[in-house]
């Protein structure tokens, strides 16, 4: 790679090398060789930036908080340098009337991507969140019409999240129970992992095309596996030492926290190889059972303490032996089972004996 | 009373007859001829010392066939002790002091194997080209391939409520193989322990290692001749009965039990002396006992 190759681009806050950090994190995130390393530069670098319009709805800005306060602020300043943010509420510098003009001009205008932040409520037509006068569901509609593809960041856009835990006053939804027509990615988390969301708009921008995803409309790239499979607990699992309370020695030493009400296993995520804050943090790391934020119907919709069963169950690291021995028949058993024969045939013997000999004249008649 | 008299001494001749024939038609049987592997066999080599027990075998072998887990009693590992109509293999640890060896229990695939010999039904099958032993859905549950089976194999659905077949290692004939694959566990395994491939391609490796390595192996694979040789070969640095693979003899037992019963059975003779005697002696006294009405 020349060294002058991104020189001409980069993002202000940005040098040479944590520019091509970013990209190469974001390549392994979608599973792709070193080799489109330069690839997915080229895409960063290409000047025809897409438009990106960034709705919120029933959210609390966590997740345009973490990708903005991510203690490495490169991959923020990368996606907001990537593209051309034409309308989002917490980081224009417009207010107002103004605001509300630029929105309108963006969609107007249209072929942009749609990112939503926060759940939709439906119910009494939606008047539980409105902006400007509109509701959520209308802003909303209109917005996705004109979108070539819709991003939902945040488990709350993606799934209805916390709003939408029971007894779910609001009626609120996702962007993906909403709108049926759009292709709707969704990245969900709470919040979820800045990289993640780079990763999507980059492979988009890479291949213009959206990246391939499971039902829930995740992509597989980073929602492929779950936390479990990866898990760096994940050997005390199967030597089956697993920590009972908080606090407890299981816990001071590690070990699964699966007993605790540990998601992990129907979770599906990449928190366990890529972690968070560029420091090699994640709940699991620092002794607290995953709750289960990217999977729906798990966070906020089962108490954390809840065990779960494990989706794909695998063999411990204990042994069979090479003869198994035969389990004996309780005494008890065979007493009570010898009795109930013994009755029987008892039981069959006089009712037997009770019987009219009916046979004794045909004897007669045959002479024998 | 003299003509009773005369009348027994036929009957009795009658039987006698009839026993002589059926003993000297059972005296005339011979054990069959012994069948040989084919070429074209498919076969597997287990090397215990190769095996490092990561059980990802067993899980490779769930996931192709679709096996739902044994559960330990906690429900968070799928924890078998033993084959069961869940798990078609499992690895076994041997332990003796500070000496300790890995063996992989499936089915052997036995040259001539008896679990096909006895099925009633032909469900039990052994692939005439590839000598795979599978089940198909004819298996009406029987079990009588588990009494048969001289390794203890095949495994009958107790766990179900509705019991339909045996299940045993069926080297993936209805999933990988059909895709032109090898069987999931070779297909898997990290340090080639379990490696698929021709019956004899494998008992050449296998012998090849034995001389490459003395003192590393037990001089002999087992299998090679085991019940008239099996198609899965094992090769072992500890006494093969230790790690729980019976002394067996070198016949198949099919080859004697087949003897006897297409000898007796042969053009299907003994059973219609049986029968005719027996309906000549019904007619008889049928007969005799309308005389006595009539004299009556």
């Amino acid at each position: 790679m020349r060294r002058d190759i991104h020189a001409e681009r980069l993002p202000r806050t940005m040098n040479r090398r944590s520019f091509l950090r970013a990209c190469a994190i974001a390549t392994a995130i979608m599973g792709l060789p070193a080799e489109m390393i330069p690839e997915v530069a080229r895409a960063v670098e290409n000047p025809k930036k897409p438009k990106v319009v960034w709705l919120h709805f029933q959210e609390c800005t966590g997740c345009s908080e973490s990708l903005l306060r991510a203690s490495h602020p490169d991959v923020a300043t990368l996606i907001l340098d990537l593209i051309s943010l034409d309308y989002h509420e917490t980081l224009m510098a417009a207010a107002g009337k103004q605001a509300e003009e630029n929105l309108k001009k963006a969609i107007e205008e249209g072929n942009y991507v749609l990112v939503v932040e926060g759940a939709i409520p439906t119910k009494d037509n939606g008047i539980y969140c409105k902006i400007g006068g509109r509701t959520a569901l209308e802003i909303l509609k209109e917005a996705a019409e004109k979108a070539t593809a819709i991003i939902s960041i945040g488990t709350c856009a993606s799934f209805g999240g916390v709003q939408s835990a029971d007894p779910n006053p609001t009626g609120a939804k996702g962007v993906m129970d909403i709108i049926k027509d759009k292709p709707v990615i969704n990245v969900p988390g709470c919040p979820p992992n800045p990289h993640n969301f780079l990763a999507t708009v980059l492979y988009i921008l890479t291949f213009n095309k959206i990246p391939p995803t499971d039902k829930y409309g995740r992509p597989l790239f980073a929602y492929g596996r779950t936390i479990h499979e990866h898990c760096p607990r994940r050997p005390h699992f199967d030597a089956g030492r697993f920590a009972e309370k908080y606090g407890d020695e299981g816990h001071k030493q590690g070990w699964c926290l699966f007993k605790l009400g540990c998601k992990g296993p129907v979770t599906y995520a990449n928190c366990s190889v890529i972690r968070f804050n560029d420091v090699g943090a994640w709940p699991v790391g620092i002794g607290h059972p995953c709750v289960g934020c990217t999977e729906k119907g798990v966070a906020f919709f089962m108490p954390i303490k809840k065990k779960v069963d494990v989706h794909k169950v695998t063999p411990p690291d204990t042994y069979a032996p090479i003869s198994v021995k035969q389990g004996k028949a309780p005494v008890t058993g065979i007493a009570l089972a010898s009795a109930t024969l013994g009755a029987i045939v008892g039981g069959a013997l006089v009712a037997s004996a009770k019987l009219p000999d009916k046979e004794e004249g045909d004897d007669h008649e045959t002479g024998r | 009373m003299k003509p009773v008299d005369n009348e027994r001494r036929k009957f009795l001749k009658k039987v006698g007859i009839t026993t002589a024939t059926a003993v000297g038609l059972s005296a005339g049987a011979k054990a069959r001829e012994k069948k040989e592997p084919k070429e074209t066999y498919y076969g597997m080599l287990y090397d215990s010392t190769r095996c490092v027990g990561c059980k990802t075998c067993m899980v490779a072998c769930k996931e192709a066939n679709n096996l739902p887990p044994d559960y330990d009693e906690e429900r968070l590992h799928d924890a078998p002790i033993d084959l069961s109509a869940n798990t078609r293999t499992v690895i076994k640890l041997y332990k003796e002091g500070d000496k300790h060896a890995y063996i992989k229990v499936q089915c052997m695939h036995c040259i001539d194997p008896s679990c096909v010999s006895v099925c009633p039904v032909g469900a039990m099958k052994k692939d005439p080209e590839t000598g795979v032993v599978y089940v198909d859905d004819s298996c009406l549950g029987c079990r009588y391939c588990q009494m048969a089976c001289p390794f203890n194999i095949p495994r009958f659905e107790w766990n179900s409520p509705i019991p339909k077949k045996i299940s045993k290692c069926d080297m993936c004939w209805f999933t990988n193989l059909k895709e032109g694959k090898q069987p999931a566990c070779c297909e898997v395994c990290p340090n080639e322990a379990i490696i698929f491939g021709k019956r004899e391609e494998l008992l050449e490796e296998a012998k090849r290692r034995i001389k490459e390595n003395p003192g590393r192996y037990v001089p002999r694979v087992y299998g090679e001749s085991e019940v008239g040789g099996t198609g899965v070969l094992y090769l072992a640095g500890v006494e093969f009965e230790k790690l729980g693979l019976p002394k067996l003899p070198m016949t198949a037992p099919p080859q004697v039990s087949e003897g006897v019963q297409h000898t007796v059975y042969k053009g299907f003779i003994a059973p219609i002396v049986l029968f005719s005697t027996v309906l000549a002696l019904n007619v008889r006294n049928r007969k005799k006992r309308e005389k006595e009405e009539k004299n009556e």
